[in-house]
């Protein structure tokens, strides 16, 4: 009993290790590409919402150069980079489209894609994803 | 869903709403919606899951603004015993589960030197509901709180005179559980802990209560998963159980798994598990494999 007790510790361990793994002294602004490769990934990410015929219509009444700069700054300041958000609350920048978790989501495998096309490794992928996914709360309003 | 099918269904069931902007999307019933692997796998009971161990998440790729179903096929090849389980799951707006599972536990040349015959089988039905309480494992990690659910299991097995005379109380008996679940997406890693009341003898396969101990006792189940990529999910489970019976102790569990999310309609779970001592029969060590279709 001990000794299965121990090497599932021993694996617990092991892979909290493995997803503690990180380079300790960059941001994640740095392991995204800094400015050229988020700027690529921004571009990329909103060239796909916009093919996406589950979520584009959402964008009908969007200014996508203005997003595309906002977008940036906003996954800049997350990401540890030297940027400053400053367009609306994420309540207020997607009042009236009651988008839903299916919506959101839609928009997450987009993200997905393009960060997949960048070549940046699932962890990374993982941890950006983590900064953005407390933002359901308030873009799915239904 | 088919545009037809969807208005259809959204008219019939009152389901579309006053659209005030055009932006608005259509309620899916079936919407496949959730993100990939996060409506977890088929555990060995039939609940959503991993392999052992029921999770909070609610099975099916239906978010909470719809319907997701699988059905799903489990195998398990010990040496000296075999476990086929298939069964069929639905889960209700990200909220409710239901599920049932027939497991079939062949005792195959074993059963003679138990004295119950060559290719003796148990089989055993298990019917399971599930609640989610509170939290969002995906989204929630601005939050310590886990996604926690409430469950309920009940289980009827057809060998009640075997099990009588091991020394088992019962051929029927419910598992309560509490399950909590937490996705650290920044780290790649979802954890899992659930508290279960139990009576059942080797999951149920030999029945309830015993003449050791013959009423409830809490165990505890725990889950460990690395996901390495949008399919493929790295992790490992134990599980403590009950020792009710005095003619042959019963061991906690454990296995190491991969699951492989091919899409949201096609998953394979494969792992290497040891379910310790079964019916006198030591080391029960072997491969589990667990295949689950659905939407």
């Amino acid at each position: 009993m001990m000794t299965k007790m121990k090497f599932v510790l021993l694996l617990a361990a092991s892979l909290s290790f493995a997803g503690a793994a990180r380079a300790g002294d960059t941001t994640l602004y740095d392991d995204l590409g800094g400015e050229a490769g988020l700027t690529r990934i921004v571009n990329d990410a909103t060239d796909a919402f916009l093919a996406d015929k589950r979520i584009s219509a959402t964008f009908d009444e969007t200014n996508m150069d203005r997003f595309r700069v906002k977008l940036y700054e906003q996954f800049c300041e997350l990401t540890g980079g030297p940027c400053k958000y400053t367009g609306h609350s994420m309540a207020e920048a997607h009042k009236g489209l009651h988008l839903r978790n299916v919506d959101f989501n839609a928009l997450v495998e987009d993200l997905q894609d393009a960060l997949d096309k960048s070549d940046i490794p699932f962890a990374t992928q993982n941890r950006l994803l983590a900064l953005l996914a407390p933002m359901q709360h308030e873009v799915v309003t239904r | 869903m088919h545009k037809l099918k969807r208005h259809f269904l959204a008219s019939l069931f009152g389901l579309l709403p006053v659209i005030s902007s055009a932006h608005a999307t259509e309620a899916d019933l079936f919407d496949s919606g959730k993100l990939l692997a996060t409506g977890g796998v088929s555990q060995v009971e039939g609940a959503g899951g991993g392999g052992l161990v029921p999770w909070a998440l609610i099975t099916g790729y239906g978010t909470r603004d719809a319907i997701g179903g699988n059905v799903h096929g489990t195998y398990v090849a010990l040496p000296d015993f075999t476990l086929r389980s298939p069964g069929i799951s639905l889960g209700l707006f990200d909220r409710f589960e239901f599920s049932y599972a027939r497991q079939t536990f062949d005792t195959g040349s074993t059963g003679t030197k138990l004295g119950l015959g060559s290719g003796y089988k148990f089989h055993q039905n298990i019917w399971g509901v599930k609640a989610r309480l509170v939290g969002d494992a995906v989204y929630d990690q601005d939050s310590w709180l886990p996604q926690i659910a409430i469950g309920l299991q009940y289980k009827k097995n057809d060998r009640g005179a075997v099990i009588k005379a091991i020394g088992g109380k019962s051929d029927e008996g419910v598992d309560v559980y509490l399950a909590a679940t937490k996705l650290f997406l920044a780290q790649s890693l979802l954890v899992n802990a659930t508290l279960r009341e139990t009576k059942a003898n080797q999951f149920g396969l030999l029945g309830f209560g015993g003449d050791r101990k013959a009423g409830y006792s809490t165990q505890f189940e725990g889950s460990l998963a690395y996901l390495v990529s949008r399919n493929l999910a790295l992790g490992a489970e134990y599980r403590t159980k009950p020792d009710n019976l005095s003619f042959a102790k019963e061991e906690d569990v454990f296995d190491v798994f991969a699951a492989y999310f091919l899409n949201k309609h096609l998953s394979l779970t494969a792992a290497y598990t040891d379910l310790g001592t079964i019916a006198l029969q030591d080391h029960q060590r072997g491969l589990y494999l667990s295949l689950q279709a659905g939407f």
